[in-house]
């Protein structure tokens, strides 16, 4: 039977051929495996799509037709309480966009054994969250006579945080260059050690030293340990998958992010391209609306095929296109034709717009074919 | 120490603002103050507003003082005697008219049993909340906001008659509906607006159920047997206007029957109507195409070629005539003078229109739809009483809608045709539903409005009850005659040669930029180019430059204006807007070079 089969192998993708592999008993007879085979690779090749079928325009409208019935709805609470994730219509221009900044950055973080078991999740959701100065002090004071900035601390939030007067001083030490720091008691006096710094100068570092990093993940701003079926995962709001990869409580092959440009850098495109899809068929999917995958793996892989994330804008993808005319008749069209002429450009009217708009057939369906022969000289 | 602010202005501070803005109050009860006066005192910080500026909405309420309405029963036995009228309740501080902003700092009671020491005001009515539209919605209170709003909006547009000397009046589309009836379920506003000596609407007996799918998504059946009797005719006027404008140097336009030399000059056929003054004379069947007003006008510009042309007198045609897809008859022929003493003719047209498939019609809870077909009376669905139903609702519009008053109005009807009085469907103070349910009952009709139903053209008994009422059932201005449109070929735009657009204009319908889309989702390549080809253009290009060159077809000659006549000019064919964004290109200082290749 094996062998029947093998002979398929270059007509037939390898998941077909695998679950064919799967599916049928060993006891089938060898007329009727033929059969089987020649069936499927008849069904495979209806399922192709023809030479100059429109896909990208198909994808398009079957993206586009039922985000239109999206609710505008943009914030449900979706999966836990209190956590706050765009979902619906702005999460997916969000990403078809490739926005780097995202307006819900989220982590779902998996965690290994005992951790995932409920193990000292609390506190090991605590020491990934992010604590800054500015959330362990009461208080930032300018002296405008010494021009120093003086921070008072609060001992209650710094014994919860497992603090010290010290451990703060020294990484605000590391941090913070070219001040002396006097410690009194629970307060903290900044003073320069260059004598012509301005009042508008200290203003900027006392803002500067209220981000200043004391403990946990950067980026992760909130931190929610949740049961997931039978184990315990932990849910972020802010994402930072590089430094979270790096705890070694951490298991790092089911963890995600949803920041998509993050998992380009750390993962490679390939998982970036992955992510799109996930996230865009994640959305349609939560709204109850049935889009083929297929439709957007294409967008994916229209977003990433260059190697890095680029969204459909006229600063991504769209400024690829070779065509003038084209680039043109989607945004800012002055801009496109006037550079065009500067260098000189070519269009060769080679694809859609380009022939609508001088009213010639366009190269897709009934219009791709032509005929050549040889002319008698 | 609170601010005090008039008109958004600070004036000044004030110590212990409650009692200051009380006093205020009082003092425009009395009279001290000018009642248009309001104030606001804002709850957290006491700052006072005072607010005297036009614009602001506000309503009336009667004041309360000490769970008391300061309105007695003497008040209205003087009220009711004529003695005293609303001015004087509002002089002696029994009324008081009140603006959003000071709406806040009130506690108003439905009525005056739910009067309690703590109410600043009581309503006058409950209906006084709503505005007069919705007022006259029987039932108001028991359908949802929404329906309460599109009710109210759908009899703004109703068909009725509009003013009592409509006849001698020249508006612009009047619509007048033939034989209007008082609403059997009626609100107070009723009353109050004497809606009756101008109604809008018909009582018409309707009956929920589905019929072979023609009253689906909002549509209505109609009984064409209510039609022939008299339902929802109506009569379209439509003015127009001529004035015989002066212009500069003595020139003046004139109304009569335009010469032959005229430029323009229509066909003899399209001037049949005129008499001897030009003007179309009354009850003439006018078409579309007709002259209703002959005019001609002087030259557009009088230029030095014109003293030396033969005939100096090519005056312009500017005949009115009607417009595509209008007809009618001439009502009335009006001639006069205008402000400026030019000559003024006003003739108006009317036609009948009688109800036909895509007519609007609505009852008054928001409950619009389109006439989806008109059936012989003989096919109608009848009860066992005989009862023909003039129109056929679809039961599926009612849940999602939850217009429960459109189910009450039906009672309603019923009971108040079936005795021979109007019911009261007041918003907050109707008739009890029970009640009319009773009387129905004893009217020997089944408690609930359902009646047996018999297939019309069968004959079966159906098996579901079907709920039969009347109702009060409006016609709506917006009818197919006016807004039908097709047009295969007909007039262009003139700057780019593609089909003009809108009914006015004959205009064709776009295919516009998704539809073009769903074309190549097809792969239907050559369809679409024929259908975008609606201003396709053969352009002669120079080989050399690759820009447009010239065909002279007097001297037969083909010459590249920049190249000069020894070069390569081939004919291409491409969209007369394409030809015109080149020219644009050009405008700009783009040079746009197309280069020429054989096809195949």
């Amino acid at each position: 039977m094996t062998d029947a089969i093998k002979e398929y192998e270059d007509k037939l993708p390898k998941s077909i051929i695998d679950s064919l592999r799967e599916n049928i008993p060993a006891s089938i007879s060898q007329a009727k495996l033929k059969q089987i085979l020649e069936q499927t690779v008849a069904e495979y090749n209806e399922s192709k799509a023809d030479p100059g079928e429109c896909i990208g325009n198909i994808s398009a409208e079957s993206i586009g037709e039922p985000s239109t019935q999206m609710t505008l709805n943009t914030f449900h609470f979706a999966g836990v309480a209190e956590m706050n994730v765009t979902v619906g219509l702005p999460r997916i221009i969000e990403i078809l966009d490739g926005r780097k900044e995202l307006s819900t950055p989220s982590m779902e973080i998996y965690l290994n054994k005992p951790y995932s078991e409920g193990k000292d999740i609390k506190k090991l959701a605590l020491s990934i969250k992010e604590t800054t100065l500015d959330d362990i002090s009461l208080g930032f004071e300018i002296n405008i006579v010494d021009l120093s900035i003086l921070i008072k601390l609060d001992r209650e939030l710094m014994r919860n945080a497992s603090f010290t007067v010290a451990t703060v001083v020294n990484s605000l030490k590391a941090q913070t260059k070219g001040f002396n720091i006097k410690v009194d008691d629970d307060s903290m006096e900044l003073k320069s050690r260059s004598k012509d710094i301005n009042l508008n100068d200290l203003y900027k570092v006392k803002e500067k030293i209220k981000a200043t990093h004391m403990k946990g993940v950067k980026g992760i701003s909130h931190v929610l340990p949740v049961k997931r079926g039978d184990e315990y995962i932990i849910i972020t709001a802010g994402s930072n998958l590089k430094d979270v990869l790096k705890l070694e409580f951490v298991e790092p092959e089911r963890t995600k992010t949803n920041n998509i440009f993050e998992i380009a850098s750390v993962l490679g495109i390939e998982a970036a391209r992955q992510a799109v899809i996930n996230e865009v068929y994640g959305v349609i999917e939560s709204q109850g609306l049935n889009v083929d995958i297929r439709h957007i793996m294409l967008v994916a892989d229209v977003m990433c095929n260059s190697g890095y994330v680029r969204g459909i804008t006229r600063y991504g993808v769209v400024s690829e296109k070779s065509s003038v005319l084209a680039r043109a008749s989607f945004e800012t069209p002055l801009k496109h034709i006037i550079n065009a002429a500067l260098v000189g450009e070519i269009d060769y009217l080679e694809s859609v717009v380009e022939n609508v708009m001088i009213n010639q057939p366009v190269p897709i369906g009934t219009g791709l074919p032509s005929l050549v022969t040889k002319v008698k000289k | 120490m609170v601010e005090v602010f008039i008109n958004s202005k600070l004036i000044g501070e004030v110590d212990d603002s409650s009692s200051f803005v009380s006093r205020l109050k009082e003092e425009r009860r009395s009279g001290a103050l000018h009642n248009n006066v309001n104030v606001y005192r804002e709850s957290i910080t006491g700052d006072v507003f005072i607010e005297t500026d036009a614009g602001r909405t506000r309503r009336p309420l009667i004041v309360a003082k000490e769970g008391k309405p300061s309105i007695t029963q003497q008040h209205y036995d003087r009220l009711n005697r004529g003695e005293m009228a609303w001015h004087d309740l509002i002089k002696e501080g029994i009324i008081e008219y009140v603006d959003a902003a000071e709406e806040e700092n009130c506690l108003i009671a439905f009525r005056a049993n739910e009067l309690t020491s703590t109410h600043t005001h009581l309503e006058i009515s409950p209906l006084t909340m709503l505005g007069l539209c919705s007022a006259l919605v029987p039932y108001g209170n028991f359908n949802q906001s929404t329906r309460l709003n599109a009710g109210s909006k759908n009899q703004k547009q109703a068909v009725g008659i509009y003013a009592s000397n409509y006849p001698v009046r020249l508006d612009m589309d009047v619509n007048i509906l033939h034989s209007p009836q008082k609403p059997i379920v009626q609100t107070l506003m009723n009353d109050v607006w004497n809606y009756d000596s101008h109604p809008n609407g018909q009582n018409i007996v309707i009956a929920i159920m589905s019929y072979k799918g023609y009253n689906m998504e909002d549509a209505i059946v109609i009984n064409r047997g209510s039609i022939d009797r008299g339902f929802g005719r109506s009569t379209y006027f439509r003015p127009s206007v001529a004035e015989e404008l002066r212009y500069a140097g003595g020139l003046i336009d004139e109304i009569s029957i335009p010469d032959k030399d005229v430029k323009g000059y229509k066909t003899e056929k399209d001037y049949r109507f005129l008499e001897e003054d030009g003007i179309i004379y009354p009850e003439a069947g006018v078409d579309e195409g007709d002259v209703i007003i002959g005019k001609t006008s002087p030259p557009r510009f009088l230029s030095s070629l014109d003293e030396y042309n033969i005939a100096s007198a090519t005056r312009r045609e500017s005949s009115l005539s009607l417009k595509h897809g209008e007809k009618g008859t001439v009502d009335i022929v009006l001639i006069t003078e205008n402000e400026e003493g030019n000559r003024l003719i006003q003739v108006r047209v009317r036609d009948s229109r009688i109800p036909e498939i895509g007519d609007k019609f609505t009852s008054r809870h928001g409950q619009k739809g389109i006439v989806g077909i008109i059936v012989p009376p003989a096919d109608m669905p009848f009860s066992s009483s005989g009862i023909v139903p003039d129109i056929i609702f679809s039961p599926h519009g009612i849940p999602s809608r939850m217009t429960i008053a459109h189910l009450i109005e039906m009672v309603g009807g019923k009971v108040g045709a079936l005795s021979g009085r109007y019911i009261d469907g007041t918003t907050f103070d109707a008739e009890p539903e029970e009640q009319l349910r009773k009387e129905l009952l004893q009217r020997g009709f089944r408690e609930n409005g359902t009646e047996t139903f018999y297939n019309g053209e069968t004959g079966n008994r159906m098996q579901a009850k079907i709920f039969v009422g009347d109702m009060y059932y409006l016609k709506l201005k917006h009818m197919v005659a006016n807004k039908l449109h097709a047009r295969a070929r007909g007039p262009i735009q003139l700057l780019t040669r593609q089909p003009t657009e809108g009914r006015a204009k004959e205009g064709g319908l776009r295919l516009g930029e998704m539809e073009k889309d769903t074309f190549i989702a097809h792969g239907a390549s050559l369809l679409l180019k024929e259908r975008f080809s609606s201003d396709n253009t053969i352009v002669p290009v120079c080989e050399e430059c690759g820009l447009i060159a010239v065909n002279d077809e007097y001297r037969n000659r083909r010459y590249c204006p920049i190249c000069g006549d020894n070069v390569n000019i081939s004919d291409i064919e491409i969209s007369y807007a394409f030809k015109l964004i080149l020219d644009e290109f050009k405008s700009l200082g783009i040079y746009p070079r197309l280069n020429l290749e054989s096809k195949y």
